[in-house]
C-alpha cells in the first residue's frame, strides 16, 4: 500500500460540504454594498471558508461532538479553552459551527487589540467577521442575535507551555457579566488537540524584551510555531447554560458562576482525553 | 426667527444658509471674515472677526433666536497660534454674547473626528466616549477644545438649549479633507489597511441642523449617514485607482510632500485611512428624529457634485 493510500486511510472519510450553499445561508446584516457594520462580507467569507474547510477536514481531521448544542439562531456566547500558541482553535471552532450543524452559524470571535495595527490582518479579520474584543462590540453583536466566541483564559491560555497542557488557566469574568447583562446563554466548548499542535516552551526574557505576552519556541525547525503540527482536533460542545444575576456583582459572587462554566469545560476535556486514542489520529 | 451663522462663507455655511433661507420665516445673518459669494439680497452679512466689537453688536439688540456655529477654522497651512486664538477665543466670545444677550439656542457643528481613529476603538463610539483625537493630532486640538467648550456651556448655561452635532465625514460640494481626498484620481492608501468608514451627505447635515433648531432639542449627537463601508469600496465606486504605500514609508513621504506644498494633508491624518473612527448615531435618530435622506451610493458620488 502506497503512502498516499495509508494517509487517506488514517484520515478517514471526509464529508462533502456545500461551502457555497452554506455561505449563502448565513445571516449577514449587510448594506447595499454587502458589508455588515463590522466589515463582514459574504464574498470574503466564502473564499476563507473553502480554505478553512480544507484545514478542518483534511489537515486537522476534526471531529465535533455535541453539535446539537449549537443554537441555530439567537444570541449565544461560546466559551472555550484556549491553547496552541497560534489561535487555530478559534478557527476550528468557527469551522465547526459553520460546517457541522444543520444550518451554518457564523461565530464572531474577539481578536486582540493589536490586530488592527497589523497590515492585512487589520481588515481581513474584519471581512471574515472577527472583531476587536471590546465589551461594547460584544454587546452590540449579541443585541443583534449573533454568536460570539470568547476565550476567557486569553493570552494566559494560548501561550502556556507544553508542560501545562490541558490545565485551564485563570478565567476572566467579562464573559459572565456580558451573559448576565444580555441574558444570553453560554455554550461551553472544549478543544482537544490544539495543546499538541505546537509543543512549546516560553522564553520569558525574550518576550519581555520584545514586549509581547510570550515568546514560544518549539523543538523543531523553524523553532517558532508558525505552522501547527497535523494533530487531530476534537471539539466538544456542551449543553447551553443559562445564568441569572446582577451583571455588576463583585468578582466573588461572579466567581461561582464562572467556576461552573470552567468545570463544564474541564469535564468535557477529561472526556475528550479519555476518548482519544492518539494525538495525531 | 433670526439665526446667526458663523462661517457662512464656506461651502457648508452656504448650503445651510440656502436651506434655511427657503423657510419663509427665517431671517439669516452671516458672520464671517470672508465675503459671502452669491449672497441673496435678503441675507445680511457681516464681514467681521468673531472676536471684534462688531460681532458683539450683532447680538446686542437681543433679537437673535439661534446661533449656528460653523466658523471653526481648520487650515493646516495657517499658523497654529493664530488658529488657536481665532477658534478658542472666538468660540468663547460667541458663547459669552449668547449668554449676555439671551440667545435661546446654540448649535455647534463639531465632528466625529474628535474621538480620533485608534486601533482599540470600539466599532461604534457613543457620545460619552472620551475625545482623544488631540493625543495623536496636534492639528485636531482646536476642534476638540471647541467641542469641550461648548459641552461645558451646555451644562453651565441651562437656560440656553445647546446642541452639539458630531457628523461623520461630510461629503458633497465642500472642501474638507475627506471630500478632497476622494477627489484625487490616484489617492494614496496604506498597504494592508482598509478601515470601515462612515460618510454623510452635506445636505443631510443641513437637515440635522434644521432639526436641532427646533425648540426643546438639547444635547450632544453623533450624526451618521446611510451605513458603513470599507474605504476601498468607496474608492472603487468612484473609479479611483488607489496607490498602496507601506505605512512605515507613508509617514515620511507624506511629511515631505506636505512640507514641499505638494499635499494638503497633515501626516497625522493618515490614521483616518488606517484605523476605524466610527460612531453610533442612535441617539440622534431617537431624540432628534434624524434619518439620512441619501443612500450610501448617492452620498459617495456627492464628492463629484458642484
Amino acid at each position: 500500500m502506497g503512502l498516499r493510500e495509508r494517509l487517506r486511510q488514517l484520515r478517514g472519510p471526509v464529508p462533502e460540504d456545500d461551502v457555497a450553499g452554506r455561505t449563502n445561508a448565513l445571516v449577514v446584516r449587510g448594506n447595499e454594498f454587502g458589508f455588515d457594520p463590522f466589515g463582514l462580507s459574504r464574498a470574503h467569507v466564502k473564499t476563507a471558508a473553502s480554505v478553512v474547510r480544507w484545514i478542518y477536514r483534511h489537515y486537522f481531521r476534526a471531529s465535533a461532538f455535541g453539535v446539537e448544542n449549537i443554537p441555530l439562531d439567537g444570541r449565544v456566547i461560546f466559551v472555550s479553552n484556549h491553547s496552541g500558541q497560534l489561535p487555530f482553535d478559534g478557527m476550528v471552532i468557527g469551522a465547526a459551527t459553520f460546517l457541522e450543524p444543520e444550518r451554518p452559524r457564523l461565530v464572531r470571535s474577539m481578536v486582540e487589540y493589536f490586530v488592527p495595527t497589523v497590515p492585512f490582518a487589520s481588515y481581513l479579520f474584519a471581512r471574515w467577521g472577527q472583531i476587536v474584543g471590546t465589551p461594547e462590540n460584544c454587546r452590540r453583536l449579541l443585541a443583534a442575535e449573533e454568536a460570539v466566541l470568547v476565550f476567557p483564559e486569553g493570552a494566559r491560555g494560548i501561550s502556556k507551555p507544553f508542560s501545562r497542557r490541558y490545565q485551564l488557566a485563570e478565567f476572566g469574568k467579562g464573559f459572565m457579566r456580558l451573559a448576565l447583562e444580555m441574558q444570553c446563554p453560554i455554550v461551553p466548548v472544549a478543544v482537544i488537540g490544539a495543546e499538541e499542535q505546537a509543543p512549546a516552551v516560553n522564553v520569558r526574557p525574550l518576550a519581555k524584551l520584545l514586549g509581547i505576552p510570550a515568546f514560544p519556541v518549539v523543538p523543531y525547525p523553524p523553532f517558532v510555531p508558525l505552522v501547527p503540527l497535523p494533530v487531530k482536533y476534537r471539539l466538544y460542545f456542551g449543553a447551553p447554560m443559562r445564568f441569572t444575576g446582577d451583571a455588576d456583582d463583585d468578582d466573588e459572587t461572579m466567581g461561582a458562576q464562572v467556576a461552573s462554566v470552567k468545570q463544564a469545560i474541564e469535564a468535557m476535556i477529561e472526556r475528550g482525553l479519555r476518548e482519544r486514542a492518539h494525538v495525531f489520529w | 426667527m433670526k439665526v446667526v451663522i458663523t462661517g457662512i462663507s464656506g461651502r457648508l455655511g452656504r448650503i445651510v444658509a440656502r436651506r434655511l433661507h427657503h423657510e419663509a420665516d427665517v431671517q439669516i445673518v452671516g458672520l464671517d471674515r470672508r465675503p459671502m459669494r452669491g449672497r441673496p439680497k435678503d441675507i445680511e452679512h457681516h464681514q467681521v472677526d468673531l472676536r471684534s466689537k462688531q460681532a458683539r453688536d450683532i447680538f446686542r439688540a437681543g433679537d437673535v433666536d439661534a446661533l449656528i456655529h460653523l466658523g471653526v477654522m481648520h487650515d493646516p497651512r495657517a499658523r497654529a497660534a493664530e488658529l488657536y486664538s481665532w477658534n478658542i477665543t472666538g468660540t468663547t466670545k460667541l458663547l459669552e454674547y449668547c449668554q449676555a444677550y439671551r440667545v435661546p439656542k446654540v448649535v455647534l457643528v463639531s465632528s466625529s473626528d474628535v474621538y480620533g481613529p485608534r486601533p482599540d476603538n470600539p466599532q461604534f463610539l457613543t457620545e460619552d466616549a472620551p475625545l482623544l483625537a488631540a493625543q495623536r493630532f496636534p492639528q485636531m486640538r482646536d476642534l476638540v477644545e471647541i467641542d469641550h467648550l461648548v459641552s461645558t456651556f451646555l451644562w453651565r448655561a441651562r437656560e440656553i438649549e445647546t446642541v452639539i452635532l458630531r457628523p461623520v465625514h461630510i461629503l458633497g460640494p465642500v472642501h474638507n479633507a475627506p471630500s478632497n481626498y476622494l477627489r484625487i484620481a490616484r489617492p494614496p492608501v496604506l498597504l494592508g489597511f482598509d478601515p470601515m468608514v462612515q460618510l454623510i451627505h452635506v445636505d443631510d447635515v443641513a437637515d440635522a441642523i434644521t432639526l436641532a433648531l427646533a425648540p426643546g432639542r438639547r444635547g450632544i449627537y453623533n450624526l451618521v449617514g446611510p451605513g458603513e463601508v470599507p474605504l476601498s469600496v468607496v474608492l472603487r465606486e468612484l473609479g479611483r485607482e488607489p496607490l498602496p504605500i507601506p505605512h512605515p514609508v507613508a509617514k515620511p513621504l507624506l511629511g515631505l510632500a506636505f512640507r514641499l506644498g505638494l499635499s494638503s494633508f497633515p501626516v497625522a491624518e493618515l490614521d483616518f485611512i488606517r484605523y476605524v473612527c466610527m460612531v453610533d448615531g442612535r441617539r440622534a435618530a431617537a431624540e432628534l428624529g434624524f434619518r439620512p435622506g441619501r443612500t450610501l451610493r448617492e452620498t459617495i458620488h456627492a464628492v463629484a457634485e458642484d
